[in-house]
């Protein structure tokens, strides 16, 4: 006789039924998923206003069963800023990746950061330009192929790799900014809690919190979704620690 | 409410108050600084959203959120920065979302300088960002027309969820008049049916800039297109003085029009038959008006600070069916009321052709200037 079925596992509420567009072995879904699970958790599905970027996540607004924004290339901090200065009691996150965050978006993430705003932002670091087809990024490894550094990146010519985490760290207006990893189950959970206590950063008005998710791109790095994630084990965190690059003294004491 | 010694930069500022503005964002620039300045302590002692951006990138893109969020707000800038502006606008157009723009304009291209000019009619009317969007533009030629044009341009961008953008010299943003200000309005919650505020017990709303499939943006498109109809149809503004018998009609806008008739007065003291069609609203631009006026003028004269930009609509409008002479003052030079007067005079007195480029007379006329 067969046990009674139970359910273990099912869709956030906070999620669509859409299908989401991404690769096969890409992290995106895994990301989007975690942010949803954390907003029906909270339950702030119903006040929360998404910001969508330019690039793989653009279309982030299917998935999410929430209001939705999308904004030019890199300036989602400032259209966020825009939503929650005029709703301070609303939740408002960007979810961004590296071309726009750290490449054509560094002023808006900057001073957004700076300026204390109290949104969340979810940062999706997988060394490249996805969308347009896997161009060199600011976050792109030394000596790392691209379409656009065909030789391998190279640091003379091209620049050294930008550390988002370190660099937003160091600004008064943050109150939470962490990096973590997708590659296993265990960074997964351990990612889950930091979106968790980012959004708590936020609905406290602690300040400025920022999630930075170090990301596979299984096709345009030329790899299988197993060996990407092996290479971002490998490589991608020797170059990007994975830990807690601020948390406000604030944020220490809430209990999740 | 008796009339006040008003400053054109703070007056806007107070007038968009009073208009209910609930959100502003803005970034220095000459000569707008001071509706920057004047907001930095008027909204937030009034509880009201006030971040100076970090660029004007930055600017108009929190000016796009607080739009999606359907408030009444405004950015500020002057020519450069608007420049920096434009990719945000072709978003806020491609969103269909209302939100008002003011340009205090500067001698230009590039850095130029910052004395007052016109140079930025063809960014505003024509066209400045990316894609096919039409825009609202009004240009007042007074600190009483820009106060009283505040309030139009935010009830016009909420009626047709389309930008609604406000050009004016530096001058009328620099010099102090009397005017008189509205009274305060509330603040009007208006629950569009379309802002992205939170689902709060109702369906969840996207708002984007978006159509992948092309002819989804064909069908954005041509809805913009027949919006733009409905505006061209409803409000177009102008002001005439002198035109009833006027055979010399003097077409210009904001100062250079106000400069304009102080010389059509003089032309009329000496027996000349002219008259000024001032248009309030460039955009949309009074085609109608120039052309039932083509069937009594015997000449137009355009009058613009900059190289000739409204000239091309109202040749347009006039279809070579009369000649259409031009003198402007571009760089950030403003007329005097005497060479516009000789213009008139010189238009008065010559056997004009329709088959000249206008620009060719005005760059001979202008090659003293060197």
């Amino acid at each position: 006789m067969a046990a009674p079925e139970s359910l273990v596992y099912e869709r956030p509420e906070s999620f669509t039924e859409t299908p989401t567009h991404y690769c096969p072995g890409c992290t995106h879904g895994v990301a989007h998923r975690l942010v949803a699970e954390v907003l029906e958790e909270m339950g702030v599905t119903n006040r929360t206003i998404g910001v969508a970027p330019v690039g793989c996540a653009v279309f982030a607004y299917n998935y999410f069963d929430t209001d939705f924004v999308e904004a030019p290339h890199g300036r989602a901090p400032a259209m966020a800023t825009g939503v929650k200065r005029v709703l301070p009691d609303r939740v408002v996150f960007t979810y961004q990746g590296d071309g726009d965050l750290a490449s054509i978006g560094m002023g808006e993430i900057v001073h957004a950061a700076a300026r204390g705003e109290n949104i969340t932002v979810i940062f999706i670091n997988n060394a490249n330009f996805g969308m347009t087809g896997g161009q060199m990024a600011p976050t792109t490894l030394p000596g790392m192929k691209t379409t656009s550094s065909p030789n391998g990146r190279d640091v003379e010519s091209q620049g050294y790799p930008i550390r988002m985490s370190e660099m937003i760290s160091t600004l008064d207006g943050v109150g939470y900014c962490v990096r973590r990893s997708l590659h296993d189950p265990k960074n997964i959970r351990l990612a889950k809690k930091a979106i968790r206590t980012a959004f708590e950063t936020q609905v406290r008005g602690l300040g400025f919190s920022m999630v930075e998710l170090l990301s596979t791109c299984p096709t345009n790095w030329g790899m299988t979704p197993v060996n990407s994630l092996k290479f971002v084990e490998e490589h991608m965190i020797p170059a990007y620690p994975l830990g807690d690059y601020k948390v406000s003294e604030a944020i220490k004491q809430v209990k999740i | 409410m008796a009339k006040e010694l008003w400053k054109g930069n703070e007056a806007i500022a107070e007038a968009a108050v009073r208009a209910g503005l609930q959100a502003y964002f803005g970034y220095p620039i000459t000569p707008q600084t001071e509706i920057l300045e004047y907001l930095s302590r008027r909204m937030p002692e009034l509880g009201r959203a006030f971040v100076q951006a970090e660029s004007e990138l930055g600017a108009i893109n929190m000016v796009y959120g607080a739009a999606c969020a359907g408030v009444r707000v405004m950015s500020t800038s002057s020519s450069p920065g608007v420049s920096l502006m434009m990719e945000g606008l072709s978003y806020i157009a491609g969103t269909e979302v209302p939100a008002v723009l003011v340009n205090v304009m500067r001698g230009g291209p590039g850095l130029g300088n910052i004395a007052p000019s016109q140079a930025d009619y063809n960014q505003a009317v024509h066209g400045g960002g990316h894609g096919d969007y039409p825009r609202i533009v009004l240009a007042p030629a007074s600190v009483q027309e820009a106060i009283d044009m505040m309030g139009l341009s935010f009830d016009l961008a909420e009626k047709y969820r389309m930008i609604s953008m406000m050009i004016l010299d530096g001058s009328v943003g620099q010099m102090m008049e009397p005017a008189e200000m509205p009274e305060m309005k509330p603040i009007v919650e208006r629950n569009w049916d379309w802002a992205t505020n939170g689902a709060l017990n109702r369906e969840r709303r996207i708002l984007s800039s978006i159509y992948i499939e092309p002819a989804a943006e064909e069908v954005a498109n041509l809805r913009l297109a027949n919006r733009w109809k409905e505006v061209q149809a409803n409000e177009v503004r102008y002001k005439e003085y002198f035109l009833d018998d006027a055979e010399i009609v003097v077409v210009g806008f904001g100062t250079a029009g106000r400069v304009s008739l102080s010389a059509v007065r003089a032309a009329r003291a000496q027996g000349i038959k002219v008259g000024l069609l001032r248009p309030i609203t460039v955009s949309p631009f009074p085609y109608e008006v120039i052309d039932q006026l083509t069937g009594q003028a015997k000449a137009f004269l355009v009058v613009e600070m900059n190289m000739g930009q409204m000239l091309s609509d109202v040749r347009l409008a006039v279809r070579g069916r009369v000649p259409v002479e031009f003198h402007g003052r571009p760089g950030g030079m403003v007329p005097f009321p005497d060479e516009i007067l000789h213009e008139v005079q010189r238009v008065n007195g010559a056997n004009l052709s329709v088959q000249t480029d206008p620009i060719d007379g005005w760059l001979a006329r202008m090659a003293e200037v060197k």
